[in-house]
């Protein structure tokens, strides 16, 4: 079970971002296939929206295929994201911190390095579409 | 699907001439509906009307297709009607005896989830606590359509925040359709999802909160492009100075023309530019067909 928060100042509609905790949290392996997403009620009591909201957000993943809602039951993950196996995630995370230490060692902080790594990505993304 | 509240033509008038004017809209079911304007503006008087406790000068108001009183509505007062003698039992007592409908399960367990105590007279218990109980009064009869005035006006923000959930968590269970009234726009912005603005005895803005939001968008840019805006949209808003004008615009699609740079409206930006232009509004077809032309300085 995850728990959600806002960001009230980020200017990211409300339901936008449970989507995103959501689309996060199965990239990061915390939820999985199967997992049931709390409840609107369970939501609302907590973060104080509209429960139209929540329904709104779950509607949208399940629109993209990632959970599925079973009348009386609840929302499960029925997918997950990021697909890479355990391994090959564990290796690339191995080489993006060393990689991190050698950009610190060079003089760069965190935002040059975010910087940097925003421009390799739009560039690489940017072939792979045209 | 009938509207869980409908205004057709609405108006009343008292000795001192016309609190509400020739309102027209309609509020769909399951709705969390916020209810904006100034002081003097007619909310409550729009609210009393919706409940029943005050008679149309002019047209009509209904819930669910029927008559107010008749249709399933609660609602809680300004002054919230407690008696500061009672104990909360004791009020418990009083609304069942009261209504025929109530739920006293539902308001019992309602009060222990929030942990006021049923021995404790009304009077020694917080303000955001007095809140509480009135509102498990409220919705212990069970109504379709729950109406508010002024709920949140004297609390502190974190009571504020508990009344928000407890209401949120009731109409997740419920479904039921909320109208409160307020005067803080920023209380609004996550719990409800249909605006209602009303400015000196008329309707300005009714309509889902994402749609007014997605349909409005601030403009930057030249001072001398303004008025080929102006000319095509309709402005709420703008501020000029000799090089720049700034406008809000209502237009669900992009201005194609690149010396604009355009980004989104808040919901806040966007209540207070209406409440300052009441010439401006926001209204849905049917309801724009039922105002006066002439009376009505649309901008549209």
């Amino acid at each position: 079970m995850i728990d959600f928060h806002l960001d009230r100042a980020s200017g990211v509609a409300t339901y936008l971002q449970l989507v995103h905790q959501v689309k996060h949290a199965l990239r990061l392996g915390l939820l999985r296939p199967g997992d049931r997403l709390p409840t609107a009620k369970d939501v609302v009591a907590r973060l104080a929206i509209n429960p139209n909201t929540v329904l709104k957000a779950y509607r949208e993943l399940e629109r993209e295929g990632l959970v599925v809602g079973r009348p009386g039951m609840g929302t499960f993950v029925e997918r997950t994201l990021g697909g890479a196996s355990p391994a090959a995630r564990a290796r690339l995370h191995a080489d993006l911190s060393r990689l991190a230490l050698d950009a610190r060692e060079a003089g760069l902080d965190q935002e040059d390095l975010e910087a940097l790594f925003a421009s390799v990505l739009g560039d690489t993304y940017r072939e792979e579409i045209a | 699907m009938t509207p869980a509240l409908e205004a057709t033509g609405l108006g009343k008038r008292y000795r001192g001439g016309w609190a509400l004017r020739d309102l027209s809209l309609a509020v769909p079911e399951g709705r969390v509906v916020a209810l904006v304007g100034p002081n003097g503006a007619g909310k409550s008087t729009l609210l009393h009307l919706a409940v029943g406790l005050l008679d149309p000068t002019h047209g009509t108001v209904r819930a669910f297709g029927e008559p107010v009183r008749q249709a399933g509505v609660a609602f809680m007062a300004q002054d919230k009607p407690l008696y500061d003698g009672f104990t909360v039992a004791e009020m418990l007592r009083f609304g069942r005896t009261l209504n025929p409908g109530w739920d006293d399960d539902l308001a019992r367990n309602r009060l222990a989830e929030l942990e006021i105590p049923l021995r404790r007279k009304v009077g020694r218990l917080s303000g955001g606590q007095q809140t509480q109980v009135a509102l498990t009064l409220a919705v212990a009869k069970r109504p379709r359509l729950l109406v508010l005035d002024e709920p949140l006006a004297d609390l502190d923000p974190l009571a504020r925040q508990d009344v928000l959930r407890a209401l949120m968590s009731t109409v997740a269970e419920s479904g039921m359709t909320v109208v409160f009234s307020s005067h803080v726009v920023a209380d609004l912005k996550d719990t409800c999802d249909w605006l209602v603005v009303l400015n000196r005895g008329r309707l300005q803005v009714s309509g889902d909160i994402d749609e007014l939001v997605a349909g409005h968008r601030v403009l930057r840019g030249p001072v001398e492009a303004a008025d080929a805006i102006a000319d095509r949209l309709p402005v709420i808003a703008h501020e000029r100075t000799d090089r720049q004008a700034t406008l809000l615009v209502r237009s669900a699609q992009p201005v194609p023309d690149p010396r604009w740079h355009e980004h989104r409206v808040d919901l806040e930006q966007m209540v207070l530019a209406y409440l300052r232009d009441p010439g401006s509004s926001a209204l849905p077809r049917p309801a724009l067909a039922a105002l006066g032309k002439d009376d009505r300085p649309w901008s549209g």
